[in-house]
């Protein structure tokens, strides 16, 4: 079973709204040390599969399995205490803190502990925050507030980093940085990170492996370079002038 | 419409020495640019350059500290916009805008949401609410044409199928076509779209285009936009203004603002020739059999989407289909754009030059073994399909095909379906026969449709007036 | 299999017992002080402590087996949950779609079917009419009004999202004007009745306007101080309004200038029909079950009309109404005066009908039934609203009428002590079982080609 040694697996998911199936029989699973990623179209349900790995809402059938520990049912903030972070789709920044008590609560895991040198590592990659550090939350544009969330998830110093589009809204430039820093992390600190984007080339350049979803069923996987060449892929995803 | 923006190249938007300070904070700083009538203008920058603040000072949602806005309509009319409310704006400066993060009425249905930005005209019909109450049947005709006019914008953004679905039940890239649909239903001169591509894939930000490029033509509209996927900024606008820290860096074409050194060091960043690179080596793998790769994919895709989606829209099933689709309409849009702005830049390649063969701007379904439908790349139409008129062409006369959707009833989707079958041309449809109607209502999937809303009439009066001037004045949007 | 059906049976059983001790525990902190011990004065004024410890087993009992089972049966539930939301069919039944239909029905023949069941109950027409009384007047009228103040706070509050906690002031407004122009000017109902609307709104105006920016708990906060400023106005301002003992001897409604007296030229007279004060009784609760409808159907109407869209517009999105020209300042006002004429009506029935009225029928408690009637229903909800009204309401008047319980509970129990007990027990359970209201769901006010209803978790409760 290579899944035993997987840090995530998610085994024949299913979740539902209300009565509508959103996520069906879906299986995906992320190494140690993995950069994987989701792709396929609006509403395809990647977010959802974000916001199952954290029960909300909860897997109706299957499992979530981190690090050996079965995570379904577990309640979220406990399944946030096992070190998973997540950026989420949406932001969700607290937006009367400041960006600096917004980072905060992202470290409150470990009481603050390593905040100087962590809050250094997020204004190294976002310089824009630190302008902006008394700032309240609410206040910043919104490519600033994704930074912020970005940022607060790595402050949470976690062992798997759930992405849901850090590409949205921000600055060419910056998307380059945000991908140039996941790389590095991941290969400094041995970083798992499970990304969700619409920037389909982006995104498999930075992952090892890589998952296509359509309709809430995962339909391909394999790696980054197979799925690159891979001509459905291309023709669903990455062509239509995006470069 | 053509004919009248390239007379009439004022501005439509002057914004001079604006600047919007929050407490300490400067967000603008002396700003000036200007709009043109009829193009579409291009707002960029690293994140936090205060594009929205501009956003937010052009449509009332702001006072500026300091400056001035003039917007200047097409009957002549000068609105100071930094004095008026927000909803004035709208209302008689005829300013719409959308959202970067989308503010839909989600609890409200897709059409309702269009019925909504149809408010002004609606309460006038009504009496103020009074005349509505009581029956009178001037507020009956008025919504009926709300609903009209709803039903042409849903058809524009492939959405009927969906109209009576909650709008925060559609899916993201729906929701950001709907927000633009409803504030075209404002009538507006000035579109202001607030990330309009922000979280669409490929494949979307291309129909996207399309879609922005359609309403120029058939409305005239004049659009302002701020965005960061440069695949639409560099293939649609025909300005760029670009801010850093609340001032304009840079100012020009498309072209020369992407080689702008200060640009791509405040915003693009350099070439990552590891990307192209990596482009290059997948086409030469897998580009021989596109075709089946889509067939595989949609058949596929359809399946499961029967089975667990039984109201998904078909748009979002087919990716592959539509793209193909989507890719040669985009080319010859892009064509138009040409025509009308050949003149200012002519050394803008990717935007202006009619060229669907480069690898990076289209797909390619010119591949010689395609057997999927290619409707609207004429030359290549092998056959007319079964089922056809009598009438029916192999191509469009003179290649160009006169604009079918131009017909009340006739959106996108048909307008595809009739080239299939070789109609191109209003003349064709202003011919057509009881059998042909019949012929067409088959593959149509329509039933007396085409006679109720008198499609042979509006061809008629459409033949007319093509012959009488090139490019037909589109009305049934404007109003 | 069947081993690990069983192990997950014993594992599910062991949660439930595990859980059911705790809140048994719980419950034995909670109660032992309140239940567990009592102090009563005897004759010479002394406190005796008494024990119950028979009662104290009971609660922790009752606490511990609900628990225990609601823990069991859980996965049973979860599993035939499933299987019934699979199966379950998206069209609601013909009954649910011809209800207001036959409610409709059943409330215009409610007055005739009373009278003449108690007549065959009693053995003559004149008995039954006479015993009709109470059910006409503290069933039908009363929940009627409620009815009618709820629908219209439901526009302000359900389609407008304006969280409006002073409702019952703008029904004091309109009391109070029937109330003292009928007694100084001698104006009749019917010109009155309209002019206590106008009244009402324009105070809905007023109140509007300082509100106007304000919102959620700030806009709750301002319209229970307006509340409460009107009704102390009514206490204070006594050389008009007679402060505390408030104004009696109001003239009663006539039917287009046939006064329901006793005298010749009364209803009872004129019709040749022998003296009763049920006339007036009935013709009042076909006059409050017409301004019911009247607020209805303007209700139904407005929202078809731009204005109502705005309304319900604004309670999903405030800046999007905004950016597409419609202009949020009028369209609150709007709200605000539609909805407090409605109350205003019923004021002046109210006036009419009590031929009394006083600043104790107009304290906050009124205002926050009839919020809770709006949120029970379900926010938008027409029907919904109605049932809640008639569940509330009636449900209180009935437990006037359970005397059977003393059989049970012993000659010293008085069900109306346990009124607010019951109506706030019954509160959390339609909420905890209903979360969005009777009527979760939202009728489209257009449809392009079929009506379909939208599930409350896409509408948005308004930010006030």
């Amino acid at each position: 079973m290579s899944q035993n040694q997987a840090l995530l697996s998610i085994e024949n998911v299913e979740t539902y709204y209300g009565n509508i199936r959103a996520l069906s029989g879906v299986t995906v699973h992320a190494n140690p040390g993995e950069i994987v990623t989701l792709i396929g179209a609006n509403g395809a349900g990647k977010s959802t599969l974000m916001m199952t790995i954290f029960g909300m809402p909860r897997a109706r059938t299957g499992r979530i399995v981190f690090d050996g520990t079965d995570i379904t049912q577990l309640p979220t903030h406990e399944i946030a205490r096992l070190r998973i972070a997540q950026s989420p789709e949406g932001r969700r920044i607290f937006p009367r803190m400041t960006v600096q008590e917004n980072l905060q609560m992202g470290a409150s895991l470990d009481n603050l502990k390593f905040f100087d040198e962590d809050s250094r590592m997020v204004f190294d990659l976002f310089p824009r925050l630190k302008e902006r550090i008394n700032q309240r939350g609410g206040t910043l544009s919104g490519g600033e507030q994704q930074m912020l969330a970005i940022g607060r998830a790595l402050m949470a110093r976690p062992r798997l980093l759930l992405l849901d589009e850090p590409s949205l809204g921000l600055a060419p430039l910056i998307i380059k940085h945000i991908f140039e820093a996941i790389k590095e992390l991941n290969k400094n600190t041995g970083l798992t990170v499970f990304l969700v984007e619409q920037n389909a080339f982006g995104a498999l350049k930075l992952a090892d492996r890589g998952y296509v979803m359509v309709n809430g069923i995962v339909t391909m996987s394999g790696s980054s370079a197979d799925l690159l060449a891979n001509p459905e892929v291309r023709a669903a995803y990455l062509e239509g002038g995006r470069h | 419409m053509v004919s009248e923006v390239q007379k009439n190249t004022s501005a439509i938007l002057r914004v001079e020495r604006l600047s919007m300070k929050f407490g300490g904070l400067i967000a603008i700083n002396d700003l000036n640019f200007e709009a043109k009538r009829g193009a579409i203008t291009a707002l960029i920058g690293p994140n936090g350059a205060g594009k929205t603040t501009v956003f937010n000072c052009i449509t009332g949602f702001y006072k500026p500290t300091e400056g001035m806005l003039t917007l200047t309509r097409q009957n002549g009319e000068e609105y100071l916009l930094e004095r008026m409310a927000d909803h004035v704006i709208t209302k008689r400066a005829k300013v719409a805008r959308t959202f970067q993060n989308i503010r839909l009425f989600s609890g409200l249905t897709v059409l309702e949401n269009l019925l909504v930005a149809q408010h002004n005209p609606l309460m006038l019909s009504s009496g103020f609410t009074v005349l509505g109450l009581l029956g009178f049947p001037t507020y009956k005709k008025a919504a009926a044409e709300a609903i009209e006019k709803a039903r042409y914008w849903l058809e524009k953004i492939n959405l009927v199928s969906r109209a009576d679905d909650p709008a925060g039940d559609l899916p993201y890239g729906a929701q950001r076509r709907l927000e633009i649909a409803r504030a075209m239903c404002t009538g507006p001169e000035l579109l202001c779209l607030d990330e309009p591509a922000a979280g669409l894939n490929a494949r979307e930000s291309a129909e996207l285009n399309k879609l922005l490029l359609d309403i120029r033509a058939d409305t005239g509209t004049s659009i302002l936009l701020i965005e960061h996927d440069m695949s639409v900024v560099m293939e649609i606008s025909d300005h760029v203004v670009v801010l850093e820290y609340g001032t304009k860096i840079s100012d020009g074409t498309p072209e020369t603002v992407k080689n702008d050194p200060k640009v791509i060091a405040a915003y693009l960043g350099v070439e990552d020739e590891e990307v192209v690179e990596l482009i290059e080596k997948a086409e030469e793998a897998g580009v021989d059999d596109i075709t089946a790769a889509v067939d595989l994919l949609s058949s596929e895709a359809l399946h499961e989407i029967v089975e667990t989606h039984p109201d998904a829209q078909p748009v979002e099933l087919i990716p592959a289909n539509t793209l193909l689709e989507t890719a040669p309409a985009k080319a010859a849009a892009t064509r138009k754009v040409s025509a009308k702005t050949a003149a200012p830049k002519p050394a803008s390649p990717k935007a202006a030059a009619p060229k669907p063969e480069s690898p990076k701007t289209a797909p390619k379904p010119e591949s010689p073994k395609t057997t999927a439908p290619k409707p609207a790349s004429p030359a290549k139409a092998a056959g007319i399909k079964a089922g056809a008129t009598a009438n029916a062409l192999a191509e469009p006369r003179g290649g160009k095909a006169d604009k079918l959707i131009l017909i009340k009833g006739i959106g996108p989707v048909n307008e595809r379906k009739l080239n299939e079958h070789g109609i191109f041309h209003f003349d064709q449809i202003a011919a057509w026969k009881k059998a042909d109607i019949i012929a067409a209502e088959a593959y149509l999937a329509f039933d007396g449709r085409i006679a109720r809303e008198d499609w042979i009439g509006q061809a008629k009066t459409l033949a007319k007036e093509s012959q009488a001037k090139p490019a037909p004045k589109k009305t049934g949007g404007a109003k | 299999m069947a081993d690990v059906q069983n192990t997950e049976r014993d594992s599910v059983f062991a949660k439930a017992l595990k859980e059911g001790i705790i809140s048994g525990a719980i419950a034995l902190g909670l109660f032992c002080l309140i239940v567990g011990f009592r102090t009563e004065q005897n004759i010479r004024n002394e406190l005796i402590l008494t024990q119950r410890w028979g009662l104290l087993a009971i609660f922790v009992l009752v606490a511990a087996v609900g628990r225990f089972l609601v823990t069991y049966t859980a996965p049973m539930r979860a599993e035939r949950k499933k299987l019934h939301k699979v199966a379950e069919a998206r069209e609601p039944s013909a009954f649910r779609k011809s209800f207001p239909k036959i409610g409709l029905g059943l409330l215009f023949l409610y007055p005739a079917l009373v009278v003449l069941i108690l007549s065959a109950y009693q053995g003559s027409m004149m008995g039954g009419l006479q015993a009709s009384l109470k059910y006409v007047d503290n069933f039908g009228i009363q929940i009627l009004i409620y009815v009618m103040l709820a629908w219209g706070l439901n526009i302000v509050v359900g389609l407008a999202g304006l969280l409006d906690l002073g409702y019952v002031a703008f029904y004091a407004v309109g009391a109070y004007s029937y109330a003292l122009l009928s007694a100084h000017f001698g104006l009749s109902f019917w010109l009155l009745l309209p002019m206590a609307g106008i009244f009402a709104a324009t105070w809905g105006i007023i109140l509007g306007f300082p509100v106007l920016r304000l919102r959620g708990d700030y806009l709750a906060i301002v319209t229970l101080a307006f509340g409460e400023i009107i009704r102390l106005v009514l206490i204070n301002w006594t050389a008009v309004t007679k402060g505390t003992f408030g104004i009696s001897g109001i003239a009663k409604a006539t039917l287009f200038g046939i006064p329901f007296t006793p005298g010749p030229t009364g209803f009872a007279a004129m019709f040749g029909l022998p003296n009763s004060g049920v006339y007036y009784k009935i013709f009042l609760y076909y006059l409050i079950l017409c301004l019911a409808l009247l607020t209805a159907w303007v209700t139904i109407r407005l929202r078809r009309m731009p204005v109502g869209r705005a309304w319900e517009a604004l309670r999903e999105d405030e800046i999007a109404c905004r950016s597409l020209g419609i202009n949020t300042t009028t369209t609150k006002l709007t709200a605000f005066a539609t909805g407090a004429m409605f109350g205003g009506f019923a004021g002046s029935f109210f006036a009419a009908r009590q031929g009394f009225v006083s600043p104790e029928s107009f304290v906050f408690l009124e205002s926050a039934i009839i919020l809770a009637m709006v949120v029970l229903g379900g926010m938008g909800s027409l029907v919904g609203i109605a049932i809640a009204a008639a569940v509330m309401i009636g449900g209180t008047e009935l437990l006037r009428e359970l005397e059977f319980l003393k059989l049970i509970f012993g000659p010293d129990f008085t069900p109306e002590l346990y009124r607010m007990l019951l109506f706030g027990l019954a509160m959390i359970v339609v909420m905890v079982w209903k979360p969005r209201g009777f009527a979760g769901s939202r009728e489209p006010s257009a449809f392009l080609h079929e009506r379909k209803m939208i599930s409350g978790e896409f509408t948005k409760e308004g930010h006030g």
